[in-house]
């Protein structure tokens, strides 16, 4: 076979490679850093000089410390294990691979070239700082995180059905709004946790926040709405206390009962259309809670022990901290207090740092990452508590949160298993020692955008139209599971439904389209020659040049098209599009 | 199917064909029909197993269907009526009593996850969830274990008709459930592209595949050829035919139920015929914590009562029950008390399934729980001594063991002991 195909070449081929996008060394980090890391360390006042670099760290293009703390704890974990890390990924993968993270799609062939020829040093930090913080990219942040974040919050059927309270417009539309203004990720939370309004957009009083607990709070005692935020955002998984104490962890039946009560003022009432029995939207309100015995001095709730006695409960916060048993709105607003005292948990810091790490790096510090505390021993430990109170001192800042992650070492790692941290495999049960990038499929989401990249960009019609259609093909891969939490599973899991989609759905049709004004139309008419064309076609869509076996099989497929260039490019196209190597981040 | 074989101009056949057969995508179908399997078909026709999960998602109440406690204050208001079989189920499900020959129940569950998600997971898996390793689902399993049966199988092994089952675990992506709605449709199948052509991106395709896990050298990788090929295989398959459940007589739909359950259940049947090894077939609701017993009367029941009963009677008419093994259940069943809400809550600790086909023995009431249903007061069964009951009843041998991705040895069904009432 190896024989075969070097007989072939391409016959349009020049002699030369063309160098449109060159690969070049990453020079990582100066030295200084990890003094200046140590530094800090020693001397004790960590936060202080923390919160003073990372201010100072653009401006002056300082490697800010957070980082080095990550670099180091990391280097040690490698060091113990005896395990020696994959090589830097090439420029151009980590350019591909901080987009799809960034701003959840691959980088346009202009955009690598943008990249590859910034030749100054810093490229990699000045390139996360470009999606972070210049306005072109301010949309498709401020979009791709509403989404992740939409989905976490309401789930992926959530908003779906018309009987659903829960409005998804409105849930992202707060959201990107959040993203854009990146505000503070305490603030975002207690938004979330105490949000009263309407969840339509244009409705009067609306606020996109409510959304998240406007389907949570009125059937079952709400028990879902304590459920979500002690998991979303405690790290605390205590839906089977709701019924007997928890068999691994130090909640007890108690404990979920004081929790949920906090949720017990809140009430999501229906709007109609007027004049008739159409739901418009939802109002999430806070109400005055007479409790279960009646009493609106002393609002307690009632709950069954499995041996068959009665319990009563009031709201205690997870530290133990209890607040008014009044249920009197005006004594005590309830969400507000647990706002309150969430804010100043440190499991709030914990959680938002393990779910960001694992977001960025494959794996979180715990498994499964909202499922935290003393009977799931993290692996970094050390490590999520210095990242959880830099996070404190950044003011819970994501983009600096994600700076950190995506300048730090573990994140710059080739997507390699090798011989030297074969033992370095999570997938397989290990615990993730971070020595490589971890091979991920795409989410749906990602690889939607980077499908219509892929087309050419340029979607077209209003957001509304566009987030329509995204979102009817993002259904498609949605299945419920019939229980009243309603837990969901996805499709997209690199099965055959998805491969079905990738080979004959209407989005390949689109992105191999050869029509005047499509991506192959326009890449067909530009470049010196054919092997010029076939190169930025893999850039494009892999961000690398094709190997020679490759360069031989498009021959092939050149004279099997009769010579017609444009549908060689197409079936190249076409197999890059659904290559693992395409749909997964790497 | 695909248009015939031909060399395209410019290259040499043989030199083509290296690349198929290297994608193996293409030429698999074609090469692997060869005489000697083609004369065996027949043989193993005759003799191989399927299953089919009838999966109730959410818990059912299996005190007021399959274990009734009248008069006891957990009762409730059912009444148990007289079957074909040796026990006496609920009122509220009148043919599946005259299908009760055919099947068996296992009054004594007993399990310890509660939680839907943990519950499901045991349910599927015969383990309890562990993050640090993914087991393989009874679908993947037993289409593991059942695939040498049907060489000639072109669509997927493991089905799924309205639900998501559980995954494959470590024996890797190529064995996970193929999900499809009750209609039987199939996104995105039509192939807008000649078969020839078709065949030739495959091979480009197959290059970036196999460079890509050469490179990283990870699991996920290499994985995902394997089900482009089975994607492949289904595209271009005739026996794809099975899943077009709305061939069947309107007379026969009607029988099964015209609801999502009862064309799943229809559409299981021409699976089985068409020889897919394993189908579950989803019907949730069941999380009944509130008023319980009139959902039961009103929907649940007559909806179970109408498909599976009209699936057991169909495929012993069919001659095919013996082959094939049913198995009902959910992730636990529901207390016996009944809440301030007329609803049961969440219940593992005794409760029932439902099991029959294949090798397994019908008409029995295996174990026993107390007159109030909190317990089992007889030898209490797992999830691990169903899968096993059940995997003898599909003649797979208990001693297969699996090697997990870090080489620890699985055996199948966790271990679980047989239910010997049940299966020779």
């Amino acid at each position: 076979m190896d024989r075969a195909n070097r007989t072939h070449r391409i016959d349009p081929l020049p002699g030369h490679p063309i160098r449109l996008l060159e690969q070049f060394r990453f020079q990582y980090m100066a030295p200084k850093s990890i003094f200046l890391s140590r530094l800090t360390r020693s001397l004790g006042g960590l936060m202080i000089l923390m919160i003073a670099f990372a201010s100072l760290a653009r401006a002056q293009s300082v490697v800010p410390p957070q980082i080095a703390m990550i670099n180091d704890a990391i280097e040690q974990g490698w060091a113990d294990y005896e395990i020696t890390p994959a090589k830097e990924a090439d420029d151009a993968v980590w350019c591909r691979r901080v987009f799809l993270d960034i701003i959840g799609r691959i980088p346009s062939l202009e955009e690598q070239q943008e990249f590859a020829a910034d030749r100054g040093g810093n490229r990699r930090a000045k390139l996360v700082d470009r999606l972070l913080h210049d306005d072109r990219y301010t949309e498709e942040y401020a979009n791709h995180w509403a989404t992740v974040w939409s989905n976490l919050l309401i789930g992926r059927g959530g908003g779906m059905d018309r009987r659903d309270l829960t409005n998804r417009d409105g849930m992202m539309k707060y959201l990107r709004d959040s993203f854009a203004e990146n505000k503070s990720y305490d603030r975002m939370v207690y938004e979330l946790v105490t949000a009263e309004g309407a969840t339509k957009p244009g409705a009067p009083g609306f606020n996109g926040a409510v959304n998240f607990l406007v389907g949570k709070v009125n059937e079952e005692k709400a028990v879902l709405a304590a459920s979500s935020v002690s998991r979303i955002f405690l790290g605390q998984q205590v839906q089977c206390t709701q019924c007997h104490n928890h068999p691994f962890n130090d909640w007890k039946q108690q404990k979920f009962w004081e929790f949920n009560s906090f949720f017990r003022q809140t009430r999501a009432l229906r709007r109609f259309v007027d004049g008739t029995r159409d739901v418009d939207y939802a109002e999430l309100v806070s109400e005055d809670y007479a409790g279960e015995a009646g009493d609106p001095n002393d609002a307690l709730v009632f709950y069954e022990m499995r041996n068959g006695l009665t319990r009563v409960a009031y709201p205690v916060f997870t530290d133990g901290t209890e607040i008014s048993k009044s249920g009197y709105v005006d004594d005590v607003n309830r969400r507000h207090e647990l706002g309150r005292l969430m804010m100043d948990s440190q499991s709030l810091d914990r959680m938002a740092i393990n779910r960001y790490w694992s977001m960025f790096l494959g794996y979180g510090f715990t498994k499964p990452i909202d499922d935290m505390g003393p009977h799931n021993n993290p692996t970094h430990p050390q490590l999520l508590d210095d990242l959880a109170n830099a996070f404190r001192g950044s003011s819970y800042n994501v983009k600096d949160l994600i700076t950190w992650l995506t300048l730090s070492r573990p994140y710059s790692l080739a997507a390699v298993l090798g011989s030297n941290n074969q033992i370095d495999d999570p997938s397989i049960g290990e615990t993730p020692k971070f020595s490589r990038f971890y091979l991920r499929q795409m989410s749906a989401e990602q690889l939607y955008q980077s499908l219509v990249s892929a087309s050419g960009g340029n979607a077209t019609g209003t957001y509304e139209q566009q987030e329509k259609k995204r979102r009817e093909w993002l259904r498609q891969f949605v299945v419920t599971f019939g229980t009243d939490e309603g837990d969901e599973a996805t499709t997209f899991d690199g099965s055959i439904p998805q491969a079905l989609m990738l080979f004959n759905g209407e989005l390949t049709q689109n992105a191999t389209s050869t029509k005047p004004g499509s991506f192959l139309d326009r890449l067909s008419q530009s470049g010196k020659s054919t092997r010029d064309r076939l190169n930025l076609l893999y850039k494009a869509g892999l961000s690398r040049q094709p190997t020679k076996r490759e360069v031989a099989l498009a021959g092939e497929l050149y004279r099997a098209r009769g010579g017609k260039e444009i549908e060689m490019l197409q079936d190249v196209w076409w197999a890059i599009l659904n290559s693992n190597e395409f749909i997964m981040q790497h | 199917m695909i248009s015939p074989w031909k060399t395209p101009s410019g290259m040499s056949r043989r030199h083509f064909m290296n690349h198929l057969a290297g994608s193996s995508a293409a030429a698999s179908a074609a090469l692997t029909m060869g005489g000697a399997i083609a004369a065996n078909a027949e043989e193993m026709r005759r003799n191989r197993k399927s299953a089919i999960m009838l999966w109730m998602g959410g818990g059912p109440p299996t005190i007021d269907m399959w274990d009734l406690k009248p008069g006891a204050p957990t009762g409730g208001p059912f009444q148990p009526i007289s079957t074909t079989g040796d026990m006496q189920i609920c009122e509220h499900l009148p043919m599946v009593a005259k299908q009760m020959h055919n099947l068996s129940i296992v009054r004594s569950m007993s399990t310890r996850e509660a939680d839907h998600n943990r519950g499901r997971y045991y349910m599927h898996t015969g383990f309890v969830p562990n993050p640090n390793i993914e087991h393989p689902s009874y679908g993947a399993v037993v289409a593991h274990e059942l695939m040498s049966q049907r060489p000639e199988l072109e669509i997927p092994p493991f089905v799924t008709i309205g639900g998501a089952s559980a995954g494959p675990g470590f024996l890797g992506m190529a064995w996970s459930p193929f999900a499809v709605t009750s209609s039987g449709r199939i996104r995105n199948l039509d192939m807008k592209l000649d078969g020839m052509r078709l065949r030739q991106r495959m091979a480009a395709l197959q290059e970036i595949e196999s460079g890509f896990a050469n490179r990283t050298r990870d699991l996920p990788a290499g994985e995902h050829g394997k089900v482009l090929k089975k994607t492949f295989d289904l595209m271009t398959s005739s026996q794809m035919e099975a899943f077009r459940v709305e061939k069947e007589d309107e007379k026969t739909k009607e029988r099964y139920g015209t609801n999502g359950f009862g064309q799943g259940c229809l559409l299981a049947r021409r699976l089985v015929e068409g020889g897919v090894p394993f189908i579950e077939v989803d019907l949730g609701g069941w999380d009944l914590h509130n008023n319980v017993h009139q959902t039961l009367a009103d929907t649940k029941l007559p909806q179970l009562d109408k498909a599976m009963s009209a699936l057991v009677e169909d495929l012993e008419q069919r001659g095919l029950l013996q082959d094939t093994a049913i198995i009902w259940m959910g992730e636990f069943g529901r207390t016996p008390r009944i809440n301030q809400n007329a609803g049961r809550d969440h219940w593992a600790r005794s409760w029932s399934c439902v099991v029959g086909g294949a090798g397994i023995q019908g008409g029995l009431a295996v174990g026993e729980t107390s007159s109030d249903g909190t317990a089992v007061e007889s030898e209490p069964f797992s999830s691990e001594d169903l899968m096993a009951t059940v995997c003898k009843g599909l003649s797979i041998s208990l001693d297969t063991t699996f090697m997990s991705k870090n080489r620890r040895p699985m055996k199948i069904a966790n271990g679980g002991k047989v239910i010997s009432e049940l299966v020779a």
